[in-house]
This record gives C-alpha cells, sequence and structure tokens, in this order.
C-alpha cells in the first residue's frame, strides 16, 4: 500500500453561513447532529489510512483547535505523523510567497518529512463518503500528473455557482477548467498529486508570484500538465451557504442517503462528549428526527435534527429546524424552519418561524 | 517518584452466574447497563471524579472483552505516566503462582503492585453495583476518623437486610459486628462492598491471611471479622443515594427501569459527575415518521421505526415497522424485524429478532425473559425465560 499525507487546505474558504460563522470559520461550523464539517474530511483521510494530516488555517480557528485537540479522535495522535494544525503565524523575512501559497512555503516541512509519497489536499465543504486509496489507483493507472475528484450532480443548485466545474474527455482527461454554470461536473476541491512534483509546483508558483496553488499552480498550467478526472459517485453535499447548510441537512433524514454517508465500514469519528443517551418523556412525540445523546424531549419534534444535549420541554413544538449543542426550548415555543446555534434558549411561549427557503437562523448563546 | 496516598483496587474478576447467559461470554462488570453503559463504567469514572488516578483492576473470568474495553484507561482519563489504570490477571511465578483463590487473595497476589505506588491508603471497589459516589469524601472521613479501615454502608429497607452484609454500629459509626446475611439483623445498614484500609494494616492481615491454611481468602468472611476479633477501629460511613446491586437478571432490569422514572435518582446527565463510557462512533438516532416513542433512553446509530414504550436502547439497535417493544432493555447491535412483540425482557447484543417473532411476558411481576448473545429468535418460537 503506498503511503499518502493530508492536507485540509482551508485558505480560500470564505465564511459565507452567516451568524453561523461569525465566530467560528465553515469547517468548524457543527453539521448532522453531532459533527463538524471538517469530520468528514478528516474521517475520510483516517479512513483511507492516512496517518499524517496538516489543517491549513487561516482565520476564526479556535474553535477548530477546540474540537480537533490532538487528533485523538480521529486516529491522529500518532508518534510518528498525526495531526497537524498550522495557523498563520510565519515569520520567514525572505518569504515572498502570497495567497495560500504562505501556507505552503512556510509549513514545507510537513511535505518535506512525510514518509509518503502522495499528498492528498482536500477542502471541508464537500460532504462525502471518499476512498482516496481508490483514487491513488486510478490515478497511477492513469500516469497523469494530478488527479482532481468531481461529483457529477443531479441538478445545479445557488451553491454549485462558486464551484470550479470540469470538461472531461473520453480519457477522464480533464480539457477545462471553469465557472461555467451549466456544467454538471462539479469539482470538490480534492486532488491527489505525488510529493515531489507538488513541490516543484510550489516552488513555480512562489517564484511567479502566484497567490493561489490550485489556480495558478494547476489550472492555469493547462493543457501542459495531464490532469486526470476522477468521478465520486457515493452521496455529496456542498456547502457553502446558509440556504444550502439548511438543505443538506435535511437530506440525511432520508435514510438511504444516510447510509451513504455513514457506513459501517467507513465511519465518520468526531469529538466525544461523553452524553448519556437521550431521554424520551411520556410526553414526547417525535418524528422523522435525527437525535444526538444527551437530548431530554418533553415536547413534539417532527422533521429536525437536535444536537447533543438539547432540551426540549412540554408543550414546545419544532418542526423542519435545526438546534444545535445544548439549546433549551421551554414550553409551548414553537420554532419552524429555524436554525439555532449553539447554547441558544428559547423562552416559554415564544414563536420563531422562518421561511422553508431560507431558515431563521438565531447566533450562538442568544436568548429569545 | 512521590508516593500515591490512595489507590484503588477494582475486583473485576467474578463470573455473576445469576446474571446467566448474560455473563456465558463476558465477566459481569462488562455487562451492559443503562443504554451505553457496562457495569464497570460506574467504579471507574467514580474514581476518576473523585480524583483518584491510580487503579488496578483484578480480571480472572473471561477477561477478554474486559482488557480490550479498559485499554490503556483513556476513556475514564486514567492514561496516566504514573498510576493510571493497570489490569492485573493471575499469573505464574517462582513460588507456583494460579487462580485467584478469593477476593482477599486477589489483592494479597499483588502486593507488588501497591508496594511500587507505596500508598497510605487502599480502596478496595467491586465491579457489581450501579452508584455514583465521591471516594474522596469517604476518604477524607477515613483520615479524620483515624480508622484502620471504614465501610461503606447504606441504609437498606429492614425486610431486605437479611440478604445483604449487615454492619452493626455503635452511636459513633465504630463497626461493633458484621453479619453476613443474617437471618435477624439488628441493623439496616448494608455493606456497599466499598472499603478503605490502612496500607500497612491491610498488608499486615492480608499476610497473616494467605498463611491460615482453612480461611477462604475473601474480605467479607475473613478479613473483616479477623479485623473486628482483633479489636481494630473499623468505621461505618454512611452513603446517601441510588445505589443498586445489578447481580441478577431481576435486578438488572429493575436498574435500568429506575432510570425511565421522572426525575430518576441515579441522574446521567450530571456534567458535575459523568460516567465516561467508550464510545462506539455511531451516528445520531433516527426516529421514522411512524415511530412512537414514550418513556425511553435510546443511543446513538439506533433507528426506531415501530413503538418503544419505557424501555432502553442501546446504540445500533434496528426496530423495523409494526413492531412494538415495551418494559425491556435492547442491548447493542439488536436487529428487531416486523410485527415482533417484546415485553419485560433483556435482548442480548447482537441478537436478531425475526418478524413476528414474540417475546416476553407482559403481565406485572411475571419473570424477565433473557434472549442470549446473538441469539436468534424466529417468529415460530416463542421465547421464554433462560
Amino acid at each position: 500500500m503506498d503511503r499518502i499525507a493530508g492536507i485540509i487546505n482551508l485558505d480560500h474558504e470564505q465564511d459565507m453561513l452567516d451568524e453561523l460563522t461569525y465566530f467560528r470559520c465553515g469547517a468548524a461550523v457543527p453539521f448532522g447532529g453531532r459533527y463538524r464539517m471538517i469530520d468528514f474530511a478528516i474521517s475520510n483521510m483516517t479512513n483511507s489510512r492516512i496517518e499524517s494530516v496538516a489543517v491549513f488555517a487561516r482565520r476564526k480557528y479556535r474553535s477548530l483547535m477546540d474540537h480537533l485537540e490532538q487528533g485523538k479522535a480521529w486516529d491522529l495522535d500518532r508518534k510518528r505523523g498525526g495531526l497537524f494544525i498550522l495557523p498563520p503565524d510565519w515569520n520567514d523575512p525572505t518569504d515572498i510567497s502570497r495567497g495560500d501559497l504562505q501556507h505552503f512555503h512556510n509549513n514545507i516541512d510537513f511535505i518535506n518529512r512525510t514518509l509518503a509519497d502522495y499528498i492528498v489536499v482536500s477542502g471541508s465543504q464537500h460532504i462525502c463518503s471518499i476512498n482516496y486509496q481508490d483514487v491513488l489507483q486510478e490515478h497511477k493507472n492513469s500516469g497523469a500528473d494530478v488527479t482532481v475528484i468531481y461529483k457529477k450532480v443531479d441538478e445545479l443548485y445557488p451553491e454549485h455557482q462558486r464551484a470550479h466545474k470540469l470538461d472531461i474527455d473520453e480519457d477522464n482527461r480533464v480539457t477545462g477548467i471553469h465557472n461555467d454554470h451549466s456544467n454538471t461536473n462539479v469539482y470538490m476541491d480534492m486532488y491527489i498529486i505525488e510529493k515531489d512534483y507538488l513541490y516543484e509546483l510550489i516552488e513555480k508558483c512562489i517564484a511567479h508570484g502566484c497567490a493561489h496553488f490550485f489556480l495558478d499552480g494547476i489550472k492555469a498550467k493547462l493543457p501542459e500538465i495531464n490532469i486526470n478526472a476522477y468521478e465520486y459517485h457515493g452521496t455529496h453535499a456542498m456547502i457553502n451557504s446558509v440556504e444550502s447548510y439548511y438543505r443538506n441537512s435535511a437530506k440525511l433524514l432520508n435514510a438511504d442517503e444516510h447510509d451513504e454517508l455513514f457506513k459501517d465500514d467507513a465511519p465518520v469519528f468526531t469529538k466525544v462528549k461523553n452524553e448519556a443517551p437521550s431521554n424520551y418523556t411520556e410526553t414526547s412525540h417525535v418524528s422523522n428526527t435525527l437525535v444526538a445523546n444527551g437530548c431530554v424531549i418533553e415536547g413534539q419534534v417532527e422533521d429536525s435534527i437536535l444536537f447533543r444535549g438539547v432540551k426540549v420541554a412540554e408543550g414546545a413544538v419544532i418542526k423542519n429546524s435545526i438546534i444545535m449543542q445544548r439549546c433549551e426550548i421551554d414550553s409551548d415555543a414553537v420554532l419552524e424552519n429555524v436554525i439555532l446555534d449553539k447554547d441558544c434558549s428559547i423562552s416559554s411561549g415564544k414563536t420563531l418561524i422562518g421561511a422553508p427557503e431560507k431558515p431563521y437562523v438565531l447566533a450562538k448563546r442568544r436568548t429569545m | 517518584m512521590k508516593n500515591k496516598e490512595c489507590v484503588a483496587m477494582l475486583l473485576a474478576g467474578g463470573q455473576g452466574t445469576r446474571l446467566k447467559s448474560l455473563t456465558k461470554q463476558i465477566a459481569k462488570p462488562a455487562v451492559y447497563f443503562g443504554g451505553k453503559y457496562r457495569i464497570i463504567d460506574f467504579p471507574l469514572s467514580n474514581c476518576t471524579n473523585s480524583g483518584i488516578d491510580t487503579v488496578g483492576v483484578l480480571t480472572q473470568y473471561e477477561p477478554l472483552i474486559l482488557n480490550d474495553y479498559i485499554g490503556i484507561g483513556d476513556t475514564w482519563d486514567l492514561d496516566r505516566k504514573y498510576g493510571g489504570v493497570s489490569v492485573l490477571p493471575p499469573f505464574m511465578q517462582a513460588e507456583g503462582g494460579g487462580w485467584y483463590t478469593g477476593t482477599a487473595n486477589a489483592i494479597y497476589r499483588n502486593l507488588k503492585f501497591l508496594n511500587q505506588y507505596e500508598p497510605e491508603h487502599v480502596l478496595v471497589l467491586s465491579g457489581d453495583h450501579i452508584y455514583k459516589m465521591d471516594y474522596n469524601a469517604m476518604l477524607d472521613y477515613h483520615k479524620e476518623s483515624g480508622a484502620d479501615a471504614t465501610i461503606s454502608v447504606i441504609e437498606v429497607p429492614w425486610e431486605d437486610a437479611s440478604r445483604f452484609g449487615i454492619m452493626n454500629t455503635d452511636e459513633e459509626g465504630k463497626v461493633t459486628e458484621f453479619d453476613e446475611k443474617p437471618e435477624n439483623p439488628k441493623s439496616n445498614l448494608a455493606s456497599m462492598g466499598v472499603y478503605i484500609f490502612r496500607w500497612d494494616v491491610l498488608k499486615q492481615y492480608l499476610i497473616e491471611d494467605a498463611e491460615k491454611a482453612n480461611s477462604s481468602h475473601d474480605f467479607g468472611k475473613d478479613i473483616i471479622p479477623a479485623l473486628l476479633y482483633d479489636y481494630k477501629k473499623l468505621m461505618a460511613y454512611t452513603f446517601e443515594g441510588y445505589w443498586k446491586d445489578v447481580g441478577t437478571v431481576d435486578s438488572l432490569w429493575e436498574a435500568n427501569m429506575d432510570l425511565l422514572k421522572r426525575d430518576p435518582e441515579l441522574n446521567l446527565n450530571d456534567q458535575k459527575w459523568r460516567i465516561y463510557s467508550k464510545n462506539p462512533n455511531q451516528p445520531p438516532q433516527y426516529i421514522a415518521p411512524q415511530a412512537r416513542i414514550r418513556k425511553a433512553l435510546i443511543n446513538e446509530g439506533c433507528r426506531i421505526y415501530g413503538t418503544v414504550d419505557t424501555s432502553i436502547i442501546f446504540y445500533g439497535v434496528h426496530i423495523d415497522e409494526s413492531s412494538v417493544v415495551k418494559d425491556s432493555v435492547i442491548m447493542p447491535d439488536v436487529k428487531i424485524g416486523k410485527n415482533v412483540t417484546i415485553n419485560r425482557a433483556i435482548i442480548s447484543k447482537g441478537s436478531v429478532i425475526e418478524d413476528g417473532a414474540v417475546i416476553g411476558d407482559p403481565s406485572p411481576d411475571s419473570e424477565i425473559t433473557l434472549v442470549a448473545d446473538e441469539g436468534s429468535v424466529l417468529a415460530t418460537s416463542f421465547a421464554t425465560s433462560t
């Protein structure tokens, strides 16, 4: 088996989830009842037997660092390799790099020191369950310089506007990378590349004053470099807005989508909170809902997602909503099409109703 | 290295035969409880919450799952550079060796383990009970009273007192007499199987006991009576709170049902006294539109399409449409098909209950039905108590 090292590059990800990204980067946004967005990216690496992962963080990473700790939850507390959270504290007086190349340049030791021959680079906005060993096999068979991963989506949604799309010929070779919003081959911000070649491209990019490694180092080099396209077939969600977050969260209530994301042989790992099992009382009425542990439910919950430690008092009604960790919903409160960030409390009898296409979002620790 | 003030020794070698097939393949302390825990999570979490960071776990019967579960102790924050958790199985040595012959013998055989920490006090625990207890408060009481040994006791109803080891005490709490399962109890203070000894005293009595040919090498039967006989100072420490012996199928079922009461005595959601448990990495539980849930504890990784009433559901359990689970405990990874009816039962880990099966007797006071590990129950077979 070939060794692969992973880089999770958050440098160019914009924090577009409104209230949910006021205090944290997109990668640290809670998702799916007990996870954070970045859990899916890291778990894919762990499940692909990647034992060395660097996270290029740029801003609002306090909550991310708190979540990741030493990487123990992902089996990345290793003597050799492991998890490296790399925030921007750089002091090289000769540094002329810009953009995410600052990250590549100042953390070049990570690439130099790893025993891996290949590097997988991923963002955190594409939720999926992918095995990079399979991608590597195809990459090696293709003889390409770089293999980029894409999803052929059934329908284009607004979130895909910001994604790059791929033109692909019959040999799976990429012939164009662009933003044309009629092409359904959505580039998933993931590629695999040989370590030595990555190193060479980084040097070139810095020498030419580039500020975006993928766009300037790879996309701009088409067609002189051979880019192979790997089609990912599983469940996929691109999340870069409140609207896409809300719609794709609801998809998890579908059993098939759920099973494709949470596979028995490729579990999604996250920080453990040691909550008790959730408690449903005599008055609870729960339907079509995902519930994490530590909840106490006395009221009515439909078509919703409850994160860990949520309390729903008797008489409260929650519909089509996402309620994050430790929120408390008091008696007879009504919530519909709402996203509550962590630690919110809704007092007795309050009503909050958002639009089905645009949920009402309440920022962390608010009381209504 | 600095010596440890108090080292805990957890007796986890028992088979627990009264739990029937639940302990056919695992030791009693590894038996599941409360939707996500194993019994041993309670004493180990109590240790870590009480600031006791050195614990020897004495294993003997079916240790595989227990050893794997304890691992390096990180689940309970007991992975320490000096101290932490140590699994202590019986071993061979130059002068023979062999199985542990009793609870006192198990500790005696591990004098070397205890000597390396030079403790002032040794806390002896058993892996049979469900309770949350601050051992540090008991240690303070033990030190202040200057006792040679302190035994934790709990008031039990008088009519039940003859089922326990009963401590008779004077008005200052000094133990004057110890009656193992007395017919006519003089007190209702039952021993909880939690002891703190001064290590120098315990060491001496363990060595003397080991030389007695007719001793059963048991704390309750031999060590405590010997201390009393020599007028050593034994104090009773009265514990108030939830404490339950889960040594039988019925009591294990009852203790699970206790969690479903309104404001249960044993609060598992207490952030200040968490009960830690190994995490199985499961996604959130899914409650389907047709599911009906009333009075239940449900863990992650479950999928509920049927009806759950007054039951405890461990992780990874699937309950299909039109099935009804009532007054029952469903252990991890059980798959329950369609149109199944389960009443007053404990379904062991990994069992498969096929469509249409009927398990258990709904009448109150009927015996609790037990389906064995990885059992398979077909629609045609009516499972009764095993």
